[in-house]
């Protein structure tokens, strides 16, 4: 009845002490000796990596805690993508924490938690799991969104975070109450095989359109994705940056195993396994709007932040054309999308970082003439919104590749010439930064060297960039593995 | 005429909760008031779980009023932050009126 493995448990339980380490940290070194904390965090968060890239190749597989909680490779992919982000983000972060006026103590131990939050929805097996695990990283997210405090705009972005973040919870959870009322029960298994057996009724539909609404904020999907822009400027960039890669992968993660595994099987799938199209074409909808929508505003936007929002819902918009068929190549698609997302979406922002903090500005005009004042941080921007953009040789490319394959090989061409198109729409606005930096004198700006952590971040997402774009097999391999194992 | 308190009429209530919060988020000025919907929504989800579990389930099995109890400590937990934000602003602007949150563009 009671079965408890710790061993598939060990990154979370590690992941939780680290926290709770951090936070006592905080409290009880005085301010001003507190420099550990980032070097601390990054490298027992290396560790975590490390056991969990070894886990995902010769690891346990298998459920715990009676079913509530999964530990897959799927999971362990995520996994994976969750620590690199939160290690990228510690890293890059490091000068803008400690340029924070006051209570930069629980910094890191807040970056934590919402890891583990992350960490805990990707392997949920059950609703209730899942919305754990998905309110300890929202809360975490509040408060981080608003940890600028002397910041005006940053204390306003949390406040309009959390007001639309918990309407949408509330939505989500009044759709898994639906779905327990249908079934009698909270596991996803359970959910399925009783999903299998009854008939379609306007309550399945109601309880996944509540379902998928509640994780459509989460992935800024778009007809709820106008707080992205609001939020992504008034935060911290290193916030921002976490909340753009991680939260929407986790979202992400949670998203595809609930689809997959329970909604997919009636409301939205074919009518040759009891479904209707009707679902699917509604998600077929949702993404050619969110590519259209998230790139076409991105064009005017001014602030880079901004830009980097919209062009995140337009990033989104591709994920979710991967999840549509609900095949393994697919899922394998956006696996790997998200993965090479992170590595992306984070050398664009840890510039940003810099620029931001070197110059107390985000507008897209102050990064002129970066190229001569900075140039690593400008051909670190430069790869980084290239491979966003799907620029061949680059990661981006072989992910949209991917991607785009998947749905076509299963009849879905309309959405993929929408993604073909807006793709190259992206470019526009994507060059229209490296015009900016490389065309433009920058006249009175300063020289911004990057040096440091700040530095490696930036060199190392380039590099990652570039070699997952010329060898992309390694990590291909990884990603339908894991698509394997959840999608059978 | 007869009237019976069965699972629809808790279903009904739960469903009229969870409107009027709805509409309060949108309707509201006052971000106090905004976030006293936000609890309206949470509290219809936690009146739909337990009425489901009792009229349901198996009464040995408490996944239901389990899940209740999680819910409320999650939205103490959101209140929370979100009262100690809203004084935050109020420090500031003096103000805890939506209308005044202009800072970004919204």
């Amino acid at each position: 009845m009671f079965d408890f493995n710790f061993l598939m448990l060990t990154p979370e339980i590690a992941v939780a002490v680290l926290t709770l380490v951090l936070l006592a940290i905080g409290l009880l070194i005085p301010q001003g000796a507190r420099k550990g904390m980032m070097p601390l965090t990054v490298f027992f968060l290396l560790g975590v990596l490390a056991f969990s890239v070894y886990d995902f190749f010769f690891g346990p597989q298998g459920v715990t805690l009676g079913g509530m909680y999964i530990h897959d490779q799927f999971a362990g992919f995520f996994k994976i993508l969750f620590l690199s982000a939160a290690i990228l983000v510690a890293l890059s972060s490091g000068a803008y924490v400690q340029s924070f006026p006051t209570s930069r103590g629980d910094f890191y131990a807040l970056l934590m938690g919402a890891t583990l939050g992350m960490m805990l929805m990707s392997g949920a097996g059950d609703l209730l799991t899942l919305y754990v695990g998905l309110e300890l990283m929202t809360i975490t997210f509040y408060i981080l969104v608003a940890y600028w405090l002397t910041e005006e705009k940053s204390a306003e972005a949390g406040v309009k975070y959390l007001i639309l973040g918990a309407a949408s919870s509330a939505v989500l959870l009044y759709g898994i109450s639906l779905f327990y009322g249908m079934t009698g029960s909270l596991m996803l298994t359970d959910i399925r095989q009783a999903m299998f057996a009854t008939p379609i009724s306007p309550v399945t539909i109601l309880a996944s359109v509540f379902l998928l609404a509640g994780f459509g904020f989460k992935i800024s999907l778009v007809p709820f994705h106008m707080w992205a822009a609001d939020i992504y400027e008034g935060a911290p960039t290193p916030v921002t940056a976490f909340l753009a890669v991680a939260s929407k992968a986790a979202a992400f993660a949670a998203l595809i195993r609930v689809y997959v595994l329970t909604v997919g099987v009636q409301t939205f799938s074919p009518p040759s396994i009891g479904g209707h199209w009707t679902g699917q074409n509604l998600l077929l909808v949702l993404a050619a709007l969110t590519m259209i929508v998230g790139n076409l505003i991105a064009i005017p936007q001014t602030n880079i932040k901004r830009m980097l929002a919209f062009s995140s819902v337009a990033q989104a918009g591709y994920l979710m054309v991967g999840i549509i068929p609900a095949s393994p190549d697919g899922v394998k698609g956006v696996l790997f999308y998200a993965m090479i997302y992170v590595f992306g979406n984070m050398g664009a922002f840890a510039v940003a970082t810099h620029i931001g903090q070197a110059q107390g500005s985000d507008e897209i005009k102050d990064f002129a003439g970066l190229a001569r004042r900075s140039p690593v941080a400008a051909a670190v921007m430069t790869a980084s919104l290239l491979s966003l953009a799907g620029i061949p040789p680059l990661a981006g490319f072989v992910g949209k590749f991917y991607l785009f394959s998947a749905v076509m090989s299963e009849g879905f061409t309309a959405i993929a010439y929408i993604g073909f198109v807006m793709s190259m729409v992206s470019v526009y606005y994507y060059l229209s930064v490296v015009k900016v930096m490389y065309l433009t004198e920058g006249e009175g700006l300063p020289l911004v060297p990057v040096k440091g952590a700040s530095k490696f971040t930036m060199v190392f997402t380039m590099l990652i960039t570039l070699a997952l774009g010329l060898y992309p097999t390694p990590l291909a391999q990884m990603a339908i593995a894991a698509a394997n194992s959840l999608v059978k | 005429m007869s009237f019976s308190v069965g699972l629809s009429t808790y279903l009904l209530v739960g469903a009229m909760l969870f409107s009027l919060g709805l509409y309060g988020i949108f309707a509201k000025k006052n971000v106090i008031a905004v976030l006293m919907s936000i609890e309206l929504m949470l509290n219809a989800v936690n009146l739909n779980f337990v009425a489901f579990n009792r009229f349901l389930g198996n009464e040995s099995v408490l996944h239901g009023f389990v899940t209740a109890v999680f819910i409320i400590v999650l939205a103490a937990a959101e209140v929370a932050v979100g009262l100690a934000l809203v004084i935050s602003i109020y420090r500031t602007r003096k103000s805890t009126s939506v209308d005044d949150f202009n800072w970004l563009k919204w």
